[in-house]
Order: C-alpha cells, then sequence, then structure tokens
C-alpha cells in the first residue's frame, strides 16, 4: 500500500508541477478561449486527483500505473517531421473519404483534401479555429466534458493546446465522410492531449470515421476528449477505430448531446491496441432523439480495454440501442461498465443494452457491468450481457464438414463481432471491416505497420 | 469402403461400443437400427472423431488406412460425411461462408485450388434444388432459425456440396413429415452411385423402404447382435426388438 501511496502523489504531482511550471508556454501555444478554461480545470484536477482502482468508474484501469512515467509532451508545438500522404496512404475501396489528417495533436495543413466543402463546414485546427472564431466555438467548447464531471476532463482541459474542429451548418448534408487518420509520430514517449469539438447543427447531416495510428515505437499516452452536439433532427455517424499497438495507452472521453429528433450512430472499435479506456456519455436531451451505441473489441496478449458508458435519457420518447462485444484470447483482459440512466420525466423511454463477450482462452479476464436505473414508470427497457467460450458443438459441427479447427475457432469469432459490425450503415466501410476483423482474428493484423486499416 | 474391427468406445469411462464388427463395401447402403441407448449415435461419433468419445480398443478403417488417428477435419476432407441428428446453429456464419471454407478446405487437402466465387454460387444453386431450399438459404445463418424439416434437408444438401464417398445419416428421418422425408430420400438417392456408401441410422421402415438398404444390421447393448436382409427391418418393425435378445441369449 505504502508504495502505490508514494506513487499516487508522484503521478498527479507529475501534472501539477507541469501545469504550474509550463503554464504561459502552454497559454502562449493554444487559443484564449481554451486558456480561459484552465484555472477551473485545474481546481477542478486538484479537488478530484488521478482516480485510484477505488474509484467506481476507473475501476476497472489502473490510472496512476498509467500516468505514472514520465512522458514528453510537445507544449512548444515541435513540428514532427511526417509525411502522412506518404506514410498513411488510406483509401477504404469504394468510399470516397475526404480525408485529414491529425498528427499528435496538431492538424496536419500542409496538405488539405482538393475537394470543395460545402459552404460553411470547417474542418479544422481547434487552435485556429478557437482562435479565429472563439464566438463560434464558445457555445460548446468544455460545455459537456466538464471539469468536474470527471479527472480526464479536467487533465484534458488544463493541458490541451489544440486538436480538431468539425462544424456542420444547419441544413447542410455531406454526402462525403470525412475521415480524419490520428497519426501518433514521436522519437521520445509522448503524452498527447488532444481535443475534439463536432457540431452537426439542426437538420444537418453528416459521417465521420475517425482511426487512431501510432507510427513509431514509442510509448505514447493520449488522453483525448471529444464533445459531439446533434442537433433538432441532424443525422451523425460516428465511427471511431483503433489501431494502434502494445505501447500505445488511449484515454478517450467522448461526450455526446442530442436535440428533439436527432439520431447518432456511435461505434467505437477496438481492433489492436495497448490499452484503452473509452468514456461514452451520451445526453438524450430532446424528444424523440435517438441513439445507437455500439462497440466491439478484438483483445490478445495483454491487450486492455474499457469501455464506460452512460445514456442518460433525460426527456421521454427516445431511443436508446447499446451493443457492446468482446473477444478475449491469451492474457487480454476486457472490461464494460454500461449505465442506462432514465430520468423520471422521460416517459415512453425505449431502451436496450446488451453487452456480449467471448473468453477463448482460460487467461483471459472480462469484467462486465450492465446497469440500468430507471425513475419513470412507462417506460421499455432491457439490459444484460454474458460471457462465454467457443461453443464446442458448433466447432466440431464445421471440423465434421473439412474446416480445420483454427479455422473453425476463426469463423466463430468472426461471426461474433460481425453483428457490431453489421450495425455500421456505410457499407463499404463495413466491407472493409470485414475484411480487416478476418485479417485481425488470423493474426495477421499484429501490429499497426502504417496504415494497415487501409492499405 | 469402411471397415469397423471389434471396436469398443467410451464416452467419460462408461463403455458404449463394446465390439462392434461391420463392413460396408462400396455402393452400399447399410441400415443400422437399434433402441435409444443402444450406441447408434455413439457409433456414427467415433467414425468422425469426435472429441467427447475414446476408442478403448479395435480400428477403424477407412479405404484401407486406421482413421483413429485422425483429426475430424481430416476425416471429413477424406469423404466421411455425417448427417447430424441434431444440426447445430451457428450464429452470424451465413450458409455461404460455411460452405465456401468447407468445400475449399476439402480442396485444399486434395491439392486442389479454391473454387471460384462464381463457380460455387453456381453449384450451390443447383445442389439447393435437389432438396428443395429457398434461395433465402445462402444468406440466413447456418441453421438459425430453420425448421425441423429444414435443418434436415440442410443436411443432405451440404452432403451434396461436399461428395462424401461414406455418407452416416444419423436418424435423418426423425422430425419429418412424409413430404419431407421423400424430399431428403430423393435426394439422397440422387446422390448415390456405385462408389459411394452410407450407413443409415433409424428407427423405421419408412426411410429405409426410400434408400432400400442392402445390409440391415440391429445393434443392442453396444454390440451388433443380428445382420440381415431388408426384411430384417419388416420383422423389426412388426416385432420389435425383445426377440433378437432373446435369440441371443441376453
Amino acid at each position: 500500500m505504502d508504495s502505490r501511496g508514494g506513487r499516487t502523489v508522484s503521478a498527479q504531482e507529475q501534472y501539477i508541477e507541469l501545469f504550474r511550471e509550463q503554464r504561459t508556454l502552454i497559454d502562449r501555444y493554444a487559443a484564449p478561449l481554451m486558456n480561459d478554461q484552465r484555472d477551473a480545470a485545474f481546481e477542478s484536477f486538484l479537488k478530484q486527483g488521478l482516480p485510484t482502482r477505488k474509484t467506481e468508474k476507473y475501476k476497472y484501469t489502473d490510472m496512476q500505473q498509467l500516468f505514472a512515467p514520465n512522458y514528453g509532451v510537445n507544449l512548444t508545438r515541435v513540428d514532427f517531421p511526417v509525411n502522412p500522404y506518404d506514410s498513411f496512404k488510406c483509401s477504404v475501396p469504394n468510399l470516397s473519404t475526404l480525408l485529414y489528417f491529425v498528427v499528435n495533436d496538431q492538424f496536419y495543413t500542409k496538405a488539405l483534401p482538393q475537394a470543395q466543402l460545402p459552404e460553411g463546414v470547417i474542418v479544422d485546427s481547434l487552435r485556429s479555429v478557437a482562435t479565429e472564431r472563439p464566438e463560434l466555438l464558445k457555445p460548446y467548447y468544455a460545455q459537456l466534458a466538464k471539469s468536474d464531471l470527471d479527472p480526464v476532463n479536467a487533465l484534458n482541459t488544463m493541458l490541451a493546446q489544440d486538436g480538431l474542429v468539425i462544424f456542420i451548418p444547419r441544413g447542410v448534408r455531406m454526402e462525403r465522410t470525412l475521415q480524419v487518420v490520428n497519426i501518433l509520430r514521436s522519437d521520445v514517449d509522448l503524452m498527447v492531449n488532444r481535443r475534439v469539438l463536432v457540431v452537426v447543427e439542426e437538420n444537418a447531416e453528416a459521417k465521420l470515421l475517425f482511426c487512431d495510428h501510432a507510427s513509431d515505437d514509442r510509448d505514447f499516452l493520449v488522453t483525448q476528449v471529444t464533445e459531439v452536439f446533434v442537433g433538432e433532427n441532424a443525422h451523425l455517424e460516428l465511427y471511431d477505430l483503433e489501431s494502434t499497438h502494445a505501447k500505445s495507452h488511449r484515454i478517450a472521453n467522448t461526450y455526446v448531446r442530442q436535440e428533439r429528433y436527432a439520431t447518432a450512430n456511435v461505434t467505437t472499435i477496438t481492433m489492436h491496441n495497448g490499452l484503452t479506456r473509452n468514456q461514452t456519455e451520451v445526453q438524450l436531451a430532446g424528444e424523440n432523439a435517438e441513439i445507437s451505441l455500439n462497440g466491439c473489441a478484438v483483445l490478445d496478449k495483454r491487450q486492455h480495454a474499457d469501455n464506460n458508458t452512460l445514456i442518460h435519457h433525460i426527456v421521454p420518447s427516445c431511443q436508446s440501442n447499446e451493443l457492446y462485444k468482446y473477444v478475449l484470447d491469451e492474457q487480454a483482459v476486457g472490461a464494460f461498465a454500461g449505465m442506462v440512466l432514465v430520468d423520471a420525466a422521460a416517459q415512453k423511454t425505449l431502451s436496450n443494452e446488451v453487452n456480449a463477450n467471448l473468453c477463448t482462452s482460460p487467461d483471459a479476464h472480462m469484467y462486465t457491468q450492465p446497469m440500468l436505473e430507471i425513475y419513470a414508470d412507462d417506460v421499455k427497457c432491457s439490459h444484460g450481457s454474458t460471457v462465454g467460450q467457443l461453443n464446442d458443438q458448433a466447432m466440431f459441427y464445421m471440423q465434421q464438414r473439412g474446416i480445420a479447427k483454427e479455422d473453425a475457432r476463426m469463423l466463430l469469432k468472426f461471426a461474433f463481432v460481425g453483428q457490431v459490425i453489421d450495425s455500421i450503415r456505410l457499407e463499404p466501410l463495413r466491407d472493409r471491416l470485414h475484411f480487416l476483423m478476418e485479417k485481425r482474428f488470423r493474426g495477421e493484423l499484429s501490429k499497426c505497420e502504417g496504415c494497415k486499416v487501409c492499405n | 469402403m469402411l471397415e469397423i474391427k471389434n471396436l469398443h468406445a467410451t464416452i467419460n469411462g462408461k463403455e458404449i461400443l463394446k465390439g462392434i464388427n461391420l463392413t460396408v463395401r462400396d455402393g452400399e447402403v447399410h441400415a443400422l437400427m437399434g433402441q435409444n441407448g443402444a450406441g447408434k449415435s455413439t457409433l456414427s461419433n467415433v467414425i468422425v472423431g469426435h472429441p467427447a468419445y475414446e476408442v478403448t480398443q479395435g480400428d477403424i478403417l477407412f479405404n484401407g488406412k486406421s482413421i483413429l488417428s485422425m483429426k475430424p477435419e481430416e476425416r471429413a476432407c477424406e469423404g466421411i460425411f455425417l448427417s447430424f441428428q441434431q444440426p447445430v446453429e451457428i450464429p452470424g456464419v451465413s450458409m455461404v461462408n460455411f460452405m465456401r471454407a468447407a468445400v475449399n478446405a476439402k480442396r485444399k487437402y486434395q491439392g486442389l485450388p479454391d473454387m471460384s466465387a462464381g463457380d460455387f454460387l453456381k453449384v450451390m444453386r443447383e445442389k439447393r434444388k435437389l432438396v428443395e431450399l429457398n434461395s433465402k438459404l445462402a444468406n440466413r445463418s447456418v441453421n438459425e432459425g430453420f425448421s425441423g424439416g429444414e435443418k434436415k434437408r440442410n443436411e443432405i444438401f451440404q452432403m451434396a456440396m461436399l461428395e462424401p464417398t461414406l455418407s452416416i445419416l444419423d436418424e435423418t428421418d426423425s422430425g419429418l413429415d412424409v413430404d419431407a422425408l421423400r424430399i431428403v430420400a430423393e435426394g439422397f438417392n440422387t446422390l448415390r452411385n456405385e462408389q459411394t456408401s452410407a450407413l443409415v441410422i433409424t428407427h423405421y421402415q419408412r426411410l429405409l423402404d426410400y434408400l432400400k438398404p442392402d445390409i440391415v444390421h440391429v445393434l443392442i447393448d453396444g454390440r451388433i447382435l443380428k445382420t440381415g436382409t431388408p426384411d430384417l427391418a419388416l420383422e423389426i418393425e412388426n416385432r420389435g426388438f425383445d426377440w433378437i435378445r432373446e435369440e441371443a441369449g441376453l
């Protein structure tokens, strides 16, 4: 306990010191809109501290251990030499995306897609937009990801200097998918604090594909806070795909708020990683809003994925569907804690939550915690979870048809996560993910070599 | 084709097969009858290599080679097919993917290249007609949501796709109505030729009326106590099994 106690102080102190000593530098290379939030965030961080395993929401991921190492930070915004177009030739066949890159936390501006964006649509660096048009972002920045809600929000708000803005003004229906490839690139072990803001105004529509990759054999610690606003009768599809390496540590908090008749499909896929914690919180704030919140994780070796979700039904007549699936092999650890919260006012709520998991090795661990709290009396809600092994009978049936045991195992695993991939509405992406998943299960996607997603 | 010599097998340490001797020659259809628990399904499971069963004595030769040390998938690729008594549902694996994997696994075993997607779909279409399975089948998950009759027809469809030389039909007739039975039996008969053999496990005469076995065996308490002509099946239909027990002095 003592040594652990000692580490607790040091992990936390590290960031407190960093902030106190480097505050001027942090501010200088960021936007005033972001700087305005730092004091409150710092106070909030001091109050909360880094979570321990005793913090309910963080009990499945050791944040103390994660934040203990001494990572470099790039406060002065040194450019890392990289040409993403060379090293990350991205094309999902038949999916013509508008492709953007974010290197660590910096929006890559040296080469942008040729295509003209519809009028008013912004895909740009958060720092630039927040500097040039603070009035546009002020109603959104740090409004959902409040520092006092979560210490990672606080830490990210203290330290974040840049990131990404996607802004789709009212009435604009983006036909083409916006693809953003986040590349981790560094010659030293690096901490990245990335901030993302997505605004889809009323009656607008957008499809986003975020791909996380790591290009260097370094330890990376990424905190990413994403705030997503889906306006009245707006439609958003957000696919977040991680394919990084064993030394990558991703702590991603995503907050979604939906107004009346807004629909969203948010799918988070952990294809290959080191350690991942995704916290995804959805507010259904306008009547008749609908969310599909899905995810899957394919884990082996000592990989770790922890999805913590909250779907908050605030008003009546909203619908939520949640499906998370994990396949765990070798010594992998998976965790899912999903809360569906139905307020007293949220009558006529329809909600379904499922977490299903497959442990294919005796050493794999899965922790699952589906939660449902209902304060209304006229709702239809269900929640449940399962943990199981591969079906022996199905295995034998396939073997009897001549299919080798390993292939049979693969087909079954593939079928298991297939349900999540099938929920993706972009057909070319769905096909691509089926293909990649098959490679993953065949062990051919064992590390992130360039953009495996797209090559 | 198939030679079973003094076969003893156990499950969880309990002996079920107590010395089976059985020879099936090329082109022959053998019927295997017997009461519940006699060991009929055990015998079929042991032939295809189900891991739950342990062979404690004896041997099984297929085309002159012992198959006891072969994996189930190797036995399948050698040409042994089991029509399951209870076909397994495999959610999420479509029939077309499943069959493609199976057909290509066998081709690989034979040193042949994968079948092209076009050819494969064509073959699938042809074979499907044989058992009157509808075209939506290809996209459905294996056996999931199939009726009892559809499952059994699907077994014969798979048999048609994989073209085994030895087919074991484990109570393929159970749970089938008259029409479905006719479809299954006619499908089977179409596939039959001088190089293929079958072992048909059944309780009832009506399937045998269609399949016209060459030889009928009666399995009691893990041994084949009687072997005879198709008339034996008729006699069992009329008199049951007890007289065979008595004859054998049990």
